[in-house]
């Protein structure tokens, strides 16, 4: 179809096999592209090189401390909501070389970084993963400072969203301001229906990326189809935070309430949730040395305010010594202090604090519990 | 050098976290674990821009060992070398402890709030301060002494915990002969002591403020900073007059990494000097 004109907003069907060409489309303008692959009973964000890497016919039974991937035979490719995996290991990785010095003569010299990061082109980017890049990226690229690693692949970045058809049982984007279907931050977002997708141009890379498909317009049947089902999926996520624009004001007058006792008491401290939590960003650094003392390099690591180092002091003790302290920690920053350092709430309702806690703890009924203890 | 080198070089340059050297020029014993450090950058032109304000801290990083906020204990009116006066506790200081004239170490900086120097023009200043909190107050005293004539009463109550752990004792008659009241106090004292003898926020009763026209500068550990605090409320002292130094587990120094966050606060950034007004809605939150 060269008749068509596209542009931005525009939606076009291509059949589901072409997703394949748009693969090999980013690949061959040098991108590497990143999608769920289903692995280890998990849905993980690798490497994928054809769609037939893509977690066809699974689905997810997820719950608080419960997360499992089956195939039930159906024929769609994003059926399975994310696992564990986040797109921060892509965006800020776990562990990056800051610099290296070697010790020539009693003199330290610093060794250029040689770490290359390639430019990634994200499948299947989830509404509540767009919100928590929109937050990471208020958080990293700021007006006093940026991070330039991030930017740098932030930047580059293409993002092909998917909406979300199949909400999970532990979702609350509805709750936080979000929704199951992606409005903006993308280059395309794909509608998976029965046996096409549904493909709106978010960008001008979008445009140039459709251009080389074989597409279709939308007809107004499928149209109509993927506005039924968003308005289901919608239905589908229960609203369950109440009065969530009032929290920060809620929990930041109430930091000395022994509710927080109470919602800590089954906490473990072990920090699961803010590893799997697709916007905290705090970070360690650590000092790796050989063992000759002669070679030394600093590396900036993902660390979680529940481990015991994370307040420590020189000379022994830390800030927050006990289980409670660091979960009314996490939790009043994602809720109530993020907003007036960043502008909005840390959180984007994905869920996965619930569903990697080994204890079970669901911050939406903390939360609710929270509020009542505090009215 | 191939491009991803070039682009890679840059990442490195413009990385907030870079080693930036300088050299140990003269140290200076303080007391059996502290030491001031009087360092100069290599670079001459990173020498020639920095400029630091009272009460801001550096980052001092040697290689292998790591990275500590220090607080500058120098005066900032003065070209030259930039003094931190360091107490050897943990895995970092006890190295740097170690370390010789003509070492090289790391400096980033500087971070931070500072004392409201400028703005207390006019005004009368008690200082408070405890231990090796005199260290961040050193600037200030030096900028007040500069300029004195521009100060009204000029109080300063500083406490250790025993007479060998008192700072700059030298300086003492210098500050005095500047028209400062300077009190000196010891938690427990020995027989080489005849002067004070008590916590320092004991010796607020001694002073009469007048609370509109007064700034109370305190730095020192929490507890004593609290109970300062306590003494200048009740002499209505206002909240936004009340200045506290804080300290926090610290690692970036730009307010990135998380690590010293206090309520919506980093200390790093939005401190380590707060006013009693900012840190109210916090205080007494155990654990926070």
């Amino acid at each position: 179809m060269t008749d068509y004109q596209l542009s931005i907003n525009t939606t076009v069907a291509i059949s589901k096999p072409e997703l394949n060409k748009l693969l090999d489309v980013l690949s061959g303008a040098g991108y590497k592209t990143i999608g769920p692959v289903a692995k280890n009973n998990s849905l993980v964000y690798e490497q994928i090189e054809d769609i037939s890497d893509l977690p066809y016919g699974y689905e997810t039974d997820q719950k608080a401390g419960r997360y499992r991937l089956y195939q039930n035979g159906g024929s769609e490719y994003f059926q399975a909501t994310p696992g564990a995996s986040t797109w921060k290991k892509y965006l800020t990785p776990p562990r990056t070389k800051l610099f290296g010095l070697v010790n020539v003569d009693n003199k330290w010299k610093e060794v250029p970084v040689s770490e290359i990061h390639p430019k990634y082109a994200f499948i299947g980017v989830r509404p509540c993963e767009i919100a928590a890049i929109k937050i990471q990226d208020t958080v990293l690229i700021r007006e006093d400072y940026v991070d330039t690693l991030y930017k740098k692949i932030r930047d580059e970045l293409i993002i092909i969203a998917v909406n979300c058809l199949h909400p999970a049982d532990t979702c609350f984007c509805t709750s936080v301001g979000g929704s199951p279907e992606a409005e903006d931050g993308y280059d395309l977002r794909l509608t998976e229906l029965d046996d096409l997708f549904l493909v709106n141009i978010g960008s001008q890379k979008g445009i140039d990326m459709v251009a080389q498909l074989e597409y279709a317009a939308a007809n107004s049947h499928s149209l109509q189809i993927e506005n039924e089902m968003m308005s289901e999926a919608k239905e589908k996520i229960k609203d369950v935070l109440k009065d969530y624009k009032q929290l920060p004001e809620l929990l930041m007058n109430n930091l000395t309430h022994s509710a927080w006792e109470d919602v800590a008491a089954k906490c473990l401290s072990c920090g699961s949730c803010t590893s799997v939590c697709p916007t905290c960003f705090c970070w360690d650094v650590q000092d790796v040395t050989n063992l000759h003392g002669t070679e030394t390099q600093r590396d900036k690591v993902w660390d979680s305010c529940f481990n015991p180092t994370f307040t420590a002091h020189a000379g022994g003790g830390c800030s927050r010594p006990t289980t409670t302290s660091r979960l009314r920690q996490r939790i009043t920053h994602k809720f109530a202090s993020w907003v007036e350092q960043h502008g909005g709430e840390g959180c984007v309702g994905c869920g996965r604090c619930i569903v990697w806690c080994p204890a079970k703890i669901d911050i939406r009924e903390e939360l609710n519990i929270l509020q009542e203890a505090f009215k | 050098m191939t491009m991803s080198a070039v682009e890679d070089k840059m990442h490195v340059e413009e990385n907030a976290m870079n080693p930036n050297w300088a050299v140990i020029k003269k140290i200076e014993t303080e007391t059996v674990d502290t030491s001031t450090l009087w360092l100069e950058f290599e670079d001459e032109e990173v020498r020639k821009d920095y400029k630091y304000s009272a009460g801001q801290f550096n980052m001092l990083y040697l290689p292998i060992y790591g990275e500590s906020a220090i607080s500058i204990s120098s005066d900032p009116d003065q070209e030259g070398l930039i003094g931190h006066t360091i107490r050897f506790v943990g895995n970092v200081t006890r190295a740097v402890s170690r370390l010789n004239v003509g070492d090289r170490i790391s400096v980033r900086g500087p971070f931070g709030t500072n004392w409201p120097v400028e703005e207390s023009k006019g005004k009368d200043v008690i200082i408070f301060a405890g231990g090796i909190g005199l260290a961040p107050l050193r600037p200030a005293i030096y900028q007040i002494i500069n300029n004195r004539k521009d100060y009204g009463k000029v109080t300063i109550v500083y406490g250790a915990r025993c007479p060998s752990d008192l700072l700059y004792t030298g300086e003492y008659e210098e500050w005095r002969s500047h028209d400062i009241e300077l009190m000196v106090t010891v938690d427990h004292a020995d027989d080489t002591w005849d002067g004070l003898v008590g916590v320092v926020p004991m010796y607020f009763y001694r002073l009469r403020p007048n609370p509109e026209n007064t700034v109370l500068w305190s730095c020192g550990p929490e507890i004593m900073m609290h109970f300062v605090l306590y003494e200048g409320l009740a002499r209505k002292i206002p909240d936004n007059q009340i200045y506290l130094s804080y300290e926090r587990n610290m690692k970036c120094g730009v307010g990135v990494c998380g690590h010293c966050q206090h309520g919506a606060y980093y200390i790093c950034k939005d401190g380590p000097i707060f006013t009693y007004e900012q840190l109210e809605p916090y205080f007494n939150v155990e654990d926070l």
